[in-house]
């Protein structure tokens, strides 16, 4: 029998869980983080990797520039600089379309200080000789750029853990309930957890977490696809989107060029492949957006767990039904960069009730009619 | 039931046999296989144009060769054969191929995976300089090409084919300068109540090491390689026997500490896995007849468990009457019982080998933190062991994610069995607990290109 009692008590240990637990450290708190697998082994450690801003909603870059800042001091904050790099963010465009998107997108956002480059004709070609001819152009954001999230993720952990954060993984919780004064988690073997404050950090679990309290969230289960090839010589400086989605891929450097786009299949509770269409369409893009590719072997294949919203932000928010209890899931394959920031907020929710960064796009209300807010008004 | 369409992976000896039982039986299988023509890397054979003979190939083994060669030769206008296919993914009632470059899908309701094995490599300092080969290796380049790596080659390692390919190799002119057993001779005098079982395979194993002796090819037992030495290419092995070290020069160095099953594809199809204490690694489960834990997947050969060839036949034959049985489909049910049987002894065969060659203790290798572990991705001992110290890393895939060990193109096949074995060292926790890599499609390389186009 073991028996915790903390200020916050957080389920999930992915990226979200492990940078709020060592945000709340930080403050002061004592927390629990419990975490069913190892941290970080799931979507915060094989996603693709992205570090940008470039793309992201207004609502969501206040939170992305609060980030931004954040990853430039990540050896301070986690002892690695976990491969990131500002690489540089080039988002493509296939057509005058494309390119017109992507040039509105630069007005909407142009009090945040993205420094947006649209780029196309000539000055593309002599900037980006590697592409192929289907791409007519580019927005480039020149400070995003690239991390490994199967270190990041984990340093997290381990950085709030060094913090004093108790840590259990491999834990499998078998109860939750708010309790008078403080919520009671139980887990398998008489692990027992007292909290003041419980953070759903679940993921691509965080809506079964929150319906076992009465808040249910619309959230679709999604599997990336992504994939990686043998070593190559240095082809591509820049980490890659495209207008409209569906391919992106950066280059290591290693030379392994990391890629990916579209949805693979679950094969059990927690378990997913790579779908085999998918797998096509992003070997057929790669080799059409970089022709000199085009041979080069894939040596991976692999996939994910992640939490889709409907209109593609988190939520991160107070339940409505239960004090104390406040939900961050559903990042939509967007979290990677966002989650140091997300981490911060999450601390200042639990420690003012509010946050200095807006979360105008991340409430819960923002989904009605919401059939358990009425439920609870009655 | 019997339009179900039943593939067969590998044209091995386990494959082969079971292809034959399917068609004995009514039923047009398909089968598929990486190389040019069938009989697996124990049977393989030498491409069309060569002429050496069985004898020459096979030594004793030349009989049975040719079974399984003539086998297939016989059923085959009765099966839709896919010779130099890979199967690089594997998926609910779907197989992804590759052949000349394109890709292909194919469905199956049945299916037996005779993927066989591949060896069983331990690193020691020089394992990655030219000149080192894998024992299969060097088999395979005197029976597909007749081609001796050499002149001069030192076997180093353990298990029946350490002696084999020694034994191979001298018959074929090659100067063996000297074979190096980890395996004490005690281990193998405590196994022969064991290896009477199968008196005729036991005598020809003691022939070959009497081969050997009578050409004065020396035997090192308990002694293991330290160094192979040389500037660029191998001009020598130093290896140590109780403490003791010795230089012994030579061209080429031939390694393996015996086989690892080729199980990515049951991984893949969804097979449980559990931990086999005698081959050190998991193994999917399977039962005597071949079933997995997969309705529609069926085990044989030494894919699901190293056996050797003589079981690898009856294992892909019983295997076969499973799948019949399974489907309602009539088979014979009194070759099965005789199969059973066989299979039974050649088991109990096999322990004996096992206990006439363990696998060396780890901790008996010195292995320096320059070392590569992870020659894809050129990692070190040293780098293992710092993260896995620092991490406190105690199982396989975390190691993978932390370190890239097992991330590169050969997906762990070469350096997976060295990494447990280090993470069990390190972490305490024994080999079971280290857990294994998760199978991950192509589960060998893939150019974009081919993957891009979509199958028809």
């Amino acid at each position: 029998m073991s028996l915790f009692a903390s200020d916050v008590a957080i389920v999930g240990g992915g990226l979200i869980g492990s940078s709020a637990a060592l945000a709340l450290r930080r403050l002061g708190f004592s927390v629990v983080l419990i975490e069913r697998d190892l941290c970080g082994a799931r979507a915060s450690g094989v996603n693709f990797g992205g570090v940008r801003r470039q793309g992201r909603s207004i609502g969501q870059l206040h939170l992305a520039m609060r980030a931004h800042a954040i990853w430039q001091r990540l050896p301070e904050l986690i002892g690695t600089d976990g491969e990131y790099v500002q690489s540089g963010h080039l988002k493509l465009a296939r057509s005058p379309q494309d390119l017109a998107a992507l040039a509105e997108y630069r007005e909407r956002t142009s009090d945040f200080d993205l420094k947006l480059e649209i780029l196309e004709g000539a000055e593309f070609r002599r900037r980006f000789p590697m592409f192929g001819e289907g791409v007519a152009g580019g927005s480039l954001s020149p400070e995003d750029g690239q991390a490994n999230p199967r270190l990041v993720a984990p340093a997290f952990a381990r950085a709030a853990a060094s913090a004093g954060v108790i840590v259990l993984e491999r834990c499998h919780l078998t109860s939750m309930a708010r309790e008078e004064r403080s919520f009671l988690l139980r887990a398998e073997a008489g692990v027992e957890i007292r909290a003041q404050h419980l953070i759903n950090a679940a993921g691509g679990w965080g809506h079964e977490v929150a319906s076992h309290f009465g808040d249910h969230l619309p959230l679709k289960v999604g599997y990336p696809t992504m994939a990686v090839t043998e070593p190559l010589p240095a082809v591509l400086g820049v980490s890659l989107g495209v207008e409209g989605g569906g391919f992106y891929a950066r280059q290591v450097a290693r030379g392994n060029l990391v890629m990916g786009g579209g949805f693979g299949e679950a094969t059990g509770p927690g378990t997913s492949r790579p779908g085999r269409r998918p797998m096509a369409s992003v070997a057929e893009q790669a080799a059409a957006i970089l022709p000199a590719l085009r041979h080069a072997q894939v040596i991976r294949f692999w996939s994910g767990t992640e939490g889709y919203t409907p209109d593609k932000n988190p939520v991160i928010d107070f339940s409505p039904t239960t004090s104390g209890l406040i939900h961050a899931f559903g990042f939509s394959g967007g979290g990677f960069q966002i989650a140091p920031a997300v981490g911060e907020v999450l601390a200042e929710l639990v420690r003012d009730g509010t946050s200095t960064t807006p979360l105008d796009s991340f409430r819960i209300n923002r989904f009605n009619p919401h059939p358990m807010s009425e439920a609870s008004i009655l | 039931m019997s339009t179900d369409r039943v593939v067969v992976i590998g044209a091995g000896p386990a494959g082969i046999r079971a292809a034959e039982t399917l068609v004995r039986n009514g039923i047009r299988p398909v089968l598929i296989d990486e190389a040019a023509r069938g009989g697996g890397q124990i049977y393989r054979q030498p491409p069309r144009a060569f002429r050496r003979s069985g004898k020459d190939l096979y030594g004793w083994e030349a009989p049975k060769a040719d079974g399984v060669h003539s086998a297939l030769a016989r059923i085959m206008p009765d099966i839709d054969y896919h010779p130099e296919t890979l199967v690089w993914n594997a998926r609910e009632g779907k197989l992804d191929l590759l052949r000349a470059g394109r890709v292909a899908e194919i469905s199956f309701d049945r299916i037996i995976v005779a993927t066989g094995a591949r060896d069983r490599v331990l690193p020691f300092e020089g394992w990655t300089m030219p000149g080192v080969f894998s024992l299969g290796a060097a088999q395979i380049a005197l029976k597909y090409q007749g081609a001796l790596l050499g002149p001069r080659i030192v076997f180093a390692g353990t298990g029946p084919l350490l002696y084999l390919v020694a034994y191979q190799y001298a018959a074929a002119g090659a100067a063996v300068a000297g074979v190096i057993d980890s395996a004490p001779f005690g281990a193998q005098v405590r196994a022969l109540p064991d290896l009477l079982r199968q008196p005729v395979t036991l005598a020809k194993g003691l022939f070959y090491r009497a081969f050997l002796h009578a050409r004065g090819i020396p035997v090192w037992n308990a002694a293991l390689p330290v160094e192979a030495l040389g500037s660029g290419t191998v001009e020598g092995l130093t290896w140590s026997r109780k403490g003791q070290r010795q230089d012994i020069a030579c061209d080429a160095v031939a390694t393996g500490f015996g086989l690892c099953s080729e199980t990515q594809i049951a991984d893949l199809l969804g097979c449980k896995f559990e931990y086999d204490d005698s081959q050190r690694c998991y193994l999917p489960q399977v039962d005597g007849a071949g079933r997995s834990s997969r309705a529609e997947v069926y085990l044989a050969g030494d894919g699901s468990g190293i056996g050797g060839a003589d079981l690898a036949e009856r294992a892909g034959e019983r295997a076969a009457l499973a799948l019949l049985e399974d489907i309602g489909h009539s088979h014979d049910n009194a070759r099965a019982v005789v199969l059973d049987g066989e299979i039974g002894k050649l088991r109990h065969f096999r322990r004996g080998l096992e206990t006439a060659f363990p696998a060396p203790g780890f901790g008996d290798f010195q292995l320096n933190d320059d070392l590569i572990i992870c020659r894809c991705e050129e990692i070190t001992f040293g780098e293992a062991r710092r993260a896995i110290a620092a991490n406190e890393i105690s199982e396989l895939n975390r190691l993978k994610a932390l370190t890239r060990i097992g991330m590169g193109r050969c997906q762990g096949r070469s350096c997976a069995p060295a990494a447990a074995e280090l993470l069990a060292q390190c972490s305490g926790g024994g080999l079971a607990s280290a857990g294994r890599l998760r199978a991950q499609a192509p589960i060998k390389p893939v150019p974009l290109a081919a993957i891009g186009v979509p199958p028809p």
